[in-house]
């Protein structure tokens, strides 16, 4: 076996730590840095029985990684209607939204949640990895702005995502039942444990949950609440399993600011009718014009696993010569729930077809494939 | 965690010797680094390889690793356990969970191998 796999836990300290750390530690989970954080990748049962948890009960997540930035004031909603995707006119108290930070050329920048948290105040969440772009970003169009304010919150809340069929009834039974008062999409309030919790139903798996956040100092007590009640702890190994089979995109993978949101199939994410939207010129030309290519879910017809770069080729390729390239692998893993090679790649849009045969050269190997629908698997 | 009646080598694979044949796969260290072993290629039956030259893949959930032979030889046999259910490397990495047999080509390549506590001491 060869040493990659044991290059990664070198040098933690250069990496900031959630206030749930020290009870990764404590639960012996396997730590790798993540988008500038020490993180869980798994513990001790391993990737394939988290997803399992996911999937037929509960599991749990420290996403306090994930940057959290506050917007109050007058200005808040033209601000962000400024750098958002979201129609935020219309996004109602307590209601949230998937949308896209993108650059003057349409490229994303990073994708988010915007939730309404009040008349003049939202909060979003955005990926920990972009945080340091995004916050550049904001910056730079701030631009003297005074009517409102930014608060990153990120490191004086705990957020923790727990999702699966048992979610909502482990939250309720910690919170009389307020929890799933909040549907899908919405956020709302409760005191979960005896915890002041805000708590967002939506989540990266496919499953139904919530996302919770609360003090940063209540972390610990939360998350040793849920697991009692029930809530298995997954890693970031398991999440990109559980996101690739719900057909969920990741920044950095699928998504960049060499990508746009039509060729993702995210076109109905990226609202462009705000008249200061920096994207809107953009996003509109990219909406009316044909797209060289396109995001499809991909499945191994052959044996193999298709990971991120790895080539496609044509189908019907038997050499992976350059004339034969069509496509790259973004993403990809051996997925548990439907027991096979599954990922997403860009392919040339005549090859985007579902059910398109492919060919994937895994390092040298040529394996079958072919175009699916996304998700594969949708919970039922 | 590591049985005194196998070799080892610093790549994280053991060899058992029966005659000139040398069974080979991988060790616990190797598959709890790994964690879930999903997919397993290997050579065909007939196939030569070298010592420690890459002869195959074993993939977990998250990463792939090259496979590299503890010892040269023609391969005898592949482990279909392993091609078919790969949790078989976790569950059982000395038993059931072995990958090919392997006729070696010499047996001086064997003194090039580590006994159980020298291999052990590497991981520390």
């Amino acid at each position: 076996m060869s040493a990659d796999s044991q290059t990664q836990s070198v040098q933690h300290e250069r990496f900031k730590e959630t206030v749930l750390h020290s009870i990764h530690l404590e639960s012996n989970a396997r730590m790798v840095p993540f988008g500038g954080w020490d993180m869980p990748v798994q513990y001790t049962s391993g990737i394939i029985a988290e997803v399992s948890a996911v999937r037929n009960t509960a599991g749990m997540f420290d996403v306090s990684h994930m940057g959290r930035l506050e917007f109050e004031g007058v200005g808040a909603e033209s601000f962000l209607s400024s750098i958002l995707s979201a129609n935020l006119p219309a996004l109602k108290i307590g209601r949230g939204k998937y949308n896209f930070i993108c650059n003057t050329a349409g490229g994303i920048i990073d994708d988010a949640m915007v939730y309404r948290t009040g008349e003049e105040k939202f909060l979003l969440v955005i990926n920990a990895g972009n945080t340091e772009v995004d916050m550049e970003w904001i910056d730079s169009h701030i631009a003297g702005r005074s009517d409102f304010t930014l608060t990153v919150t990120t490191g004086d809340t705990a957020m923790i995502a727990i999702q699966g069929p048992t979610a909502v009834n482990i939250v309720d039974s910690l919170s009389n039942g307020e929890a799933s008062k909040i549907r899908r999409f919405r956020l709302g309030s409760a005191v979960v444990d005896g915890i002041p919790a805000t708590l967002a139903r939506t989540g990266y798996t496919g499953e139904d949950g919530f996302e919770i956040i609360v003090a940063a100092n209540r972390g610990v007590k939360l998350w040793k609440a849920l697991r009692t009640a029930g809530a298995i702890e997954c890693g970031l190994g398991a999440r990109d399993v559980l996101r690739l089979e719900a057909g969920l995109p990741l920044h950095g993978n699928d998504l960049s600011t060499e990508t746009n949101p039509f060729e993702a199939g995210l076109g109905r994410y990226a609202y462009f009718g705000a008249s200061n939207y920096v994207a809107r010129t953009a996003l509109r030309s990219i909406s009316e014009s044909e797209l060289p290519r396109a995001l499809v879910g991909l499945k191994m017809v052959g044996r193999g696993i298709p990971r991120a770069g790895l080539k496609i080729l044509a189908g019907g390729s038997s050499s992976a010569n350059d004339t034969n390239v069509i496509g790259t692998v973004t993403s990809g893993t051996h997925s548990p729930t439907v027991d096979g090679g599954i990922g997403m790649g860009y392919v040339e849009q005549n090859h985007s077809a579902i059910g398109t045969p492919l060919v994937i050269d895994v390092r040298g190997r040529l394996v079958e494939a072919e175009v699916v629908d996304m998700p594969f698997y949708k919970r039922s | 965690m590591y049985p005194d009646d196998l070799k080892y080598s610093k790549e994280h694979e053991w060899v058992r010797m029966d005659g000139n044949v040398a069974e080979v796969g991988v060790t616990v260290f190797a598959q709890e680094s790994l964690g879930d072993v999903v997919f397993v290629d290997l050579p065909d039956v007939g196939s030569e390889i070298k010592q420690f030259a890459k002869f195959g893949e074993i993939e977990s959930v998250k990463a792939v690793s090259d496979l590299f032979s503890p010892v040269g030889g023609k391969i005898v046999a592949v482990n279909t356990a392993a091609t078919e259910t790969p949790e078989v490397v976790n569950a059982e990495p000395y038993g059931a969970g072995w990958l090919v047999k392997v006729e070696l080509s010499g047996t001086a390549q064997l003194d090039e191998l580590m006994n159980a506590s020298s291999y052990e001491a590497t991981l520390e």
